[in-house]
């Protein structure tokens, strides 16, 4: 799933400064998954939006919405009738959302609630972890499951460096070292000598590095 | 017990203050309570197991929330004592609504047209 | 010695069985010639070449191709080295052919510190190829003539290869594999991060000796002089991968004041005494960083000068 974290509050205040009539649009996707964007956290942000107007004598109009997904025209198409009664809108979806919205409804102004970050999933309760780059040529398959592209803070294919040190990555004590990890499985299952062999340069043009990317099912295209 | 308490303290009850969520105290607050705070059972006594410990969890998160809108974290509060003790939630409320009239009036009260 | 692949001073000195030594120089934050000048003056003719470091621990400082360039053109051999952190594999063959064209003749590949690290740490991440991949292609465009893509090359840069190892970094048991996969890759010689646990050290080379790395690239062991017991604290506790023994820092400590200094010094020649008589070592990669007019006299001291003139 995507993860995203929500704007800091002076950020958000900023973005609807000159508002006085405000949507907050939620999403039931991922930001729901990783609680940041659903019904529940677009009334605790209307709520808290609505508190800090109020302190500066400029109280704020706040209506709620959540709808399934913001990353579907089918789904976008049912605010159709709702979005032009408000100054702007907050979206809470990923990235993803107030782009959509923007693009179904250009004489509307849509701000992004969250900053999103990475494709990941839930690694105790409360706590979503990375996993995913997004680069457009899986090789987990090569390194056991895990992958260094995402998880290695420099992405080598012929790690670790020398900055591994007791299983944690130099950058911090709080990330996991991919590279202990993979070594110490493929010992573990007597693998060690898919390691040793040279792994190819990577080509970044299926990654983001060679430009916005596109899927195309040829089979579904009408 | 027959003690009292300060009148201006408004209770509601909860079968277990793991019910009390986020959006209750900011509703409080929002709504222009001077001050808002959550009672529950002593902690690793709690009837539900860790309700308590939700609780104490969500009023630090919304204390952080005032604190970044420039108002007084101190007007939400968690509160544990058992539910015997009778004298001690009077004592609370007491402590509440004197702390409550010393920060002064929530800055989130409509402001009167002048 | 017709079959030299590079000619650089540091290649005909190992080549020819001679113990070697290189030393280190971080460049100026800044465009400061000058300062530059003074702190390679003092390794000038006391060692066999001198890594030039590449935005050491992401802290920017004047290129390591410019700086290698201003040591030739004053007389010293450079050992250029270049980090996967800051450049792509573009700008990594546009600066390889530009540094040798400079009269640049070893090169160190080296990952690099993460620039969180470093005095930019908002800067964008590169690592288009990593370490083992850029010995990879060094070679590639020296032996075979030919850019990454397989185009011809006009006038191949003929570099003599370089690679780090870390012995102290975990996991243990992989690193010697690691070794082995840099020299397979087209490394040449070897300089491993500086050494304190000198038992970790023996059981390293042990194994590295056992798999016959020491024949197929020279390895050079590496030194810093301890100058401060904060310096060896410091050391072991905040840099990654670094392994300090708690009795050097005791043997600091009970130096007394004033003497700690010439304690570490002593120490590192003991180092290199050592290493001198050790199976599978062919040098010392002495780095006295921000230290460096100590160099010659622990190289005088340790029976390292004069260093050999080999044609």
């Amino acid at each position: 799933m995507i993860i995203a974290d929500r704007k800091p509050l002076g950020e958000l205040l900023e973005m609807v400064k000159e508002c006085n009539k405000i949507l907050i649009l939620g999403c039931k996707g991922c930001v729901t998954v990783c609680n940041v964007g659903g019904t529940k956290e677009v009334g605790v942000l209307a709520s808290i939006l609505k508190i800090a107007r109020k302190k500066e004598g400029r109280p704020i109009e706040v209506e709620e919405k959540t709808i399934e997904r913001q990353c579907d025209p089918e789904y976008i198409a049912q605010v159709k009738d709702m979005v032009g009664q408000y100054d702007a809108v907050i979206s809470m979806a990923c990235g993803v959302g107030p782009q959509f919205l923007s693009e179904a409804y250009p004489d509307q102004r849509f701000f992004p609630a969250v900053n999103t970050t990475s494709f990941g999933g839930a690694v105790s309760h409360g706590i979503w972890a990375e996993r995913c780059a997004g680069c457009g040529t899986c090789l987990i398959h090569h390194f056991d499951g895990l992958c260094p592209i995402a998880r290695c803070s420099k992405s080598l294919l012929h790690g670790p460096c020398g900055g591994s040190a007791s299983g944690k990555c130099e950058i911090s004590k709080e990330v996991d070292c991919i590279w202990d990890m993979i070594v110490k499985k493929k010992m573990e299952k007597g693998r060690l000598q898919d390691l040793t062999k040279m792994k190819p340069n990577k080509d970044w043009r299926t990654a983001r590095d060679g430009g916005p990317r596109k899927s195309v099912r040829e089979e579904l295209v009408q | 017990m027959r003690l009292s308490y300060p009148p201006n303290v408004k209770v509601i009850q909860v079968p277990c203050t793991g019910r009390v969520d986020i959006i209750h105290l900011l509703k409080a607050i929002e709504d222009g309570a001077d001050a808002v705070y959550v009672a529950g059972c002593l902690e690793g006594e709690c009837h539900f197991l860790v309700g308590n410990l939700k609780a104490k969890k969500r009023v630090q998160y919304v204390k952080k929330v005032l604190q970044e809108l420039g108002i007084e974290p101190e007007r939400v509060e968690m509160f544990n004592l058992s539910a015997g003790e009778g004298p001690r939630f009077a004592e609370i409320a007491r402590e509440m609504a004197e702390r409550a009239k010393a920060l002064g009036p929530s800055p989130v009260k409509i402001k009167k047209a002048a | 010695m017709s079959d030299l692949k590079s000619g650089s001073n540091l290649e005909k000195v190992l080549r020819a069985g001679h113990f070697a030594l290189t030393g280190e120089c971080g460049p100026p934050k800044g465009a400061n010639v000058a300062h530059l000048k003074e702190k390679f003056s003092h390794l000038k003719g006391v060692v066999d070449a001198v890594n030039v470091t590449d935005n050491q621990t992401a802290v920017v400082r004047m290129s390591s191709w410019a700086a290698s360039a201003v040591m030739i053109q004053n007389g010293v051999e450079p050992n250029f080295q270049m980090v996967c952190r800051d450049r792509n594999r573009l700008a990594m063959q546009s600066d390889i052919l530009g540094a040798y064209a400079m009269g640049v003749r070893n090169m160190l590949c080296l990952s690099g510190d993460h620039q969180t690290f470093g005095n930019h740490p908002q800067a964008k991440n590169v690592y288009d190829i990593d370490s083992m991949q850029l010995i990879s292609l060094v070679k590639k465009m020296r032996d075979e003539a030919k850019f990454l893509n397989d185009e011809d090359i006009d006038v191949p840069p003929r570099m003599f290869i370089g690679a780090a190892a870390n012995p102290f970094a975990d996991p243990f048991e992989f690193r010697v594999y690691r070794l082995a996969m840099k020299i397979a890759a087209g490394a040449d010689f070897i300089q491993t991060q500086c050494i304190y646990n000198m038992e970790k050290f023996r059981a390293f080379m042990k194994m590295a000796v056992d798999m016959g790395l020491h024949e197929k690239a020279f390895i050079l062991a590496g030194i810093t002089p301890m100058k401060s017991v904060g310096m060896a604290q410091y050391m072991a506790k905040s840099v990654p991968g670094m392994d300090v023994p708690e009795s050097l820092i005791k043997r600091l400590k009970g130096a007394g004041k004033g003497k700690v200094a010439e304690e570490g010094v002593q120490f590192a020649i003991e180092q290199i005494q050592e290493f001198k008589q050790m199976k599978g070592i062919a040098g010392i990669h002495l780095m006295a960083i921000e230290w460096e007019h100590k160099v010659p006299e622990i190289a005088e001291r340790s029976g390292l000068l004069p260093r050999p003139k080999v044609d």
